[in-house]
C-alpha cells in the first residue's frame, strides 16, 4: 500500500500541529515519525489513521482518496501508546475484536477466528496466554497483544504510536527487533511515532523528522544522520556539538573553535560537529582534557577550550591515552548552516 | 511487634485524638439517633409498630416511594450515562456549562426545586390552564413527585461517571472503532463494561436519595393520604399527628431500605476493590 501525504494542515485552536505536510510512503516499508513532543508526529499518524481529519490537503491509499474515510474503512492496524487493550477481555478476545464486530458474510466462522488468533499469537510468540486478562501480562506482552490486534484485521497499513514508550530499556530494544520481524513476515507498509532518535534510525527503512507542524527531512537513517538538512535535524539526530560564529574564507570560526566550511558564502553561521569527527591534530584548535571515561570499545573525551567552551568528543579507546592535558583538535568535517 | 513506621505518622496521642473524636462525632449524629428511631418505633412493642407499617396509608406511602424509585433511577441511569459519555469522550462549546447546570440540584435547595415545578406546572403556572384543559394532572399528583425526584437526583450517577470516564480517555474505543465496530456496539462492548462499576455505585446512592427525598417532594405533593405521600412526607404526617410509634416505625422501615442500599453497595466494594479508588469517592 502507498500513501500520499499531500499539503496536509491540521490546527487544534489556534495552534497549528500540522502545517502544509507532504510525505510519501512506499508499499512495504517501514517508516519512523521522528520529533519532539509537540512536533505533530501523533497528529500526523492518526490523520493516517483517520482518527483525526485533517482541515486541508489530502490522505491517499494506493490513489485513492481517503481523506475523509473512517480508520474502519481504511483498514488501518492501529497500536495506541498505552496499548488501549479492552481490560475485561481475555487476550485471546482482544486479538479476535476486529473479526468478532464483522457482520454477514465478511464475518470468519468461529474455527476460523480461533485458527487466526493462534497463528497471531505464534507470530508474537505469546502461544498459549490467549485465555489471561489485559492485567495478568507484562507491558512487554501488552504490546505484543496491541500488535497483534492490530494485524488480526490484516491491515493495509499498520501505524504505531510511540509503541515501546512505555517499556523499560531491555524489553524496549528486544521488542525493537521483534517489530522488524514482524514487519518483514507480513510485509505490511508500517509507520511508527517515536521521540526516540535511536529507536528511529536502528529500526526504520526511512526516517521522517517533524519540528513544529513541518517535515524537516525524509530520508535513510544514514541520509538523515551524515547529510541533515536544516540545523534542527543536525541538533535533533545523533550527537553534536554546537558553536556559533562566522564563515570566513571557507572557514568556520567561533572564538578560538575553528571548523571546515568550504564553499559556504561568508557570513555569520551555526554549525554542528559530531563528537566522532574529531581528532588529534598539530594544526587544530587548542583545548584542555577535564575527564576521559571508557564506554566498551570508545573513549568520551570532555574538553574546554580556553574560552570556557565544553566540546564533547568521542574517539577509539586506544587513541585515549593521548588525551591528556592541553591537546590541540581538529574536525575532519562540520554541518555549518547560514544563521 | 511494632507496626512499620512511616514518615507521615503523627504521634500515638494524636491518632487517638483524632479517631476519638471522629467516633464521638459520629456516635452522636449518627448512631445515637438512629438507634433512637429503631428504640422509638419498638417502644411499645412489635405489634404496635408493625400496625402501623401495614396501615393502607402507610403501605400505599411506601408503594409510591418504590415507584418513585422505580421511575428515577432508570431515567438518571439514562441520563447519566448520555451526560457522562457527552462530557468525557467529547468537546464542545458550552460543555463547562453543562458540567456545571449538572451540578445545580447539588447547590439549590430541594424546596426551590420543588416551587419550580409548582411555577411551572401549577395552577397559576405557566402550563397551569394548558394542562388543565387536557385535564393532566403534574402537581399535587404523581408525576410531579416523580419529577421533582428526578430533578433532586440526577447529579448522583452523571457525577460518579464523569471523572471515571475522563479517566479511562477515549483510546479504547478509538481502538474498537478502527477495527470497524459501530458507535453502539461499542459502547456495550467497550465502554459499559469499564464503567459497570461506576455506574452500580452511582445507581445506589441515586435509588438511597430517590426514596429518602423530602423537601423537593413535600412542595408539590399536596400530602394527600394514600395517594401522594412518599414515606418520608407520611412519616412527617404521622408525626405531626402525635403518633411517635407510627411515626417512628415507618421512619424504621425507611432506614431500613437506605441500610439495605448501603449494605448492597459496601458488599459490592468488597467484591470490587478497584471501585472506590476509580470512582474517586
Amino acid at each position: 500500500m502507498t500513501i500520499s501525504i499531500r499539503s496536509v494542515e491540521k490546527k487544534f485552536g489556534r495552534y497549528p500541529a500540522l502545517n502544509k505536510v507532504g510525505l510519501e510512503i512506499a508499499d512495504g516499508e517501514l517508516l519512523a515519525l521522528l520529533g519532539p513532543s509537540g512536533s505533530g508526529k501523533t497528529t500526523l499518524l492518526r490523520v493516517i489513521a483517520g482518527l483525526e481529519f485533517p482541515d486541508a490537503g489530502q490522505v491517499l491509499f494506493h490513489d485513492q482518496d481517503v481523506t475523509f474515510a473512517s480508520a474502519a474503512a481504511r483498514r488501518v492496524g492501529f497500536v495506541f501508546q498505552q496499548y488501549a487493550l479492552f481490560k475485561h477481555m481475555t487476550v485471546a478476545k482482544n486479538i479476535a475484536f476486529g473479526l468478532d464486530v464483522r457482520k454477514g458474510k465478511d464475518k470468519p466462522s468461529k474455527v476460523e477466528i480461533t485458527r487466526r488468533v493462534d497463528e497471531l499469537l505464534r507470530l508474537v510468540e505469546l502461544e498459549g496466554l490467549g485465555g489471561r486478562y489485559p492485567s495478568q501480562l507484562s507491558g512487554g506482552q501488552r504490546q505484543r497483544v496491541a500488535l497483534s490486534r492490530a494485524l488480526a484485521v490484516q491491515p493495509s497499513v499498520l501505524l504505531l504510536d510511540e509503541p515501546f514508550g512505555a517499556l523499560d530499556a531491555t524489553v524496549r530494544k528486544s521488542l525493537r527487533k521483534e517489530l522488524r520481524r514482524v514487519h518483514d513476515a507480513t510485509g505490511v507498509t508500517t509507520i511508527f511515532v517515536t521521540h526516540d532518535q535511536e529507536e528511529a534510525l536502528d529500526l526504520a527503512d526511512r526516517v521522517a523528522i517533524l519540528n513544529q507542524g513541518v517535515i524537516e527531512q525524509v530520508g535513510t537513517p544514514e541520509q538523515v544522520h551524515d547529510h541533515p538538512v536544516s540545523p534542527f535535524v543536525c541538533g535533533f539526530v545523533g550527537e553534536s556539538n554546537r558553536f556559533e560564529g562566522v564563515v570566513s574564507g571557507g572557514r568556520f570560526t567561533s572564538g578560538s573553535v575553528f571548523l571546515p566550511a568550504t564553499g559556504l558564502a561568508d557570513g555569520p553561521a551555526v554549525a554542528f560537529a559530531r563528537p566522532h569527527d574529531f581528532s588529534l591534530d598539530g594544526s587544530g584548535f587548542e583545548v584542555r582534557v577535564n575527564r576521559v571515561h571508557i564506554q566498551g570499545a570508545l573513549a568520551h573525551v570532555d574538553a574546554e577550550t580556553a574560552d570556557g567552551r565544553r566540546i564533547d568528543v568521542v574517539t577509539s579507546r586506544d587513541q585515549a591515552e593521548h588525551f591528556t592535558g592541553t591537546v590541540r583538535l581538529a574536525a575532519r568535517k562540520a554541518h555549518v548552516f547560514p544563521a | 511487634m511494632a507496626a512499620h513506621r512511616r514518615s507521615t505518622d503523627d504521634p500515638v496521642w494524636a491518632k487517638v485524638l483524632i479517631i476519638g473524636l471522629v467516633l464521638l462525632f459520629l456516635g452522636l449524629v449518627l448512631v445515637l439517633p438512629l438507634a433512637a428511631v429503631f428504640a422509638e418505633a419498638l417502644r411499645k412493642g412489635l405489634q404496635p409498630a408493625l400496625e402501623a407499617i401495614s396501615n393502607p396509608d402507610a403501605l400505599a406511602a411506601v408503594k409510591l416511594t418504590l415507584l418513585t424509585a422505580a421511575i428515577t433511577v432508570p431515567f438518571n441511569v439514562v441520563f447519566g450515562l448520555c451526560a457522562a459519555w457527552a462530557v468525557a469522550k467529547h468537546d464542545f462549546a458550552g460543555k463547562s456549562l453543562l458540567i456545571t447546570l449538572i451540578d445545580l440540584p447539588f447547590s439549590v435547595s430541594p424546596v426551590v426545586a420543588g416551587l419550580i415545578y409548582v411555577l411551572v406546572f401549577g395552577l397559576q403556572g405557566w402550563f397551569g390552564e394548558r394542562l388543565i384543559d387536557h385535564d393532566i394532572k403534574i402537581i399535587f399528583a404523581v408525576p410531579g413527585i416523580v419529577l421533582a425526584t428526578i430533578f433532586v437526583t440526577f447529579p448522583f450517577i452523571a457525577r460518579e461517571l464523569i471523572p471515571l470516564m475522563q479517566e479511562q480517555g477515549v483510546s479504547e474505543e478509538e481502538a474498537a472503532v478502527s477495527m470497524g465496530a459501530s458507535g453502539l456496539y461499542t459502547f456495550w462492548r467497550v465502554t459499559a463494561p469499564n464503567v459497570r462499576w461506576g455506574l452500580l455505585y452511582g445507581v445506589l446512592l441515586c435509588n438511597a436519595r430517590a426514596m429518602g427525598e423530602f423537601g423537593a417532594v413535600s412542595v408539590v405533593s399536596g400530602h394527600i393520604r394514600g395517594l401522594t405521600n412518599t414515606m418520608p412526607l407520611h412519616v412527617e404526617i404521622l408525626y405531626n399527628e402525635y403518633d411517635f410509634v407510627g411515626a417512628f416505625a415507618v421512619a424504621a422501615l425507611l432506614c431500613l431500605l437506605a441500610i439495605v442500599t448501603l449494605v448492597l453497595k459496601t458488599a459490592l466494594e468488597v467484591a470490587q476493590p478497584a471501585v472506590r479508588g476509580r470512582s474517586g469517592h
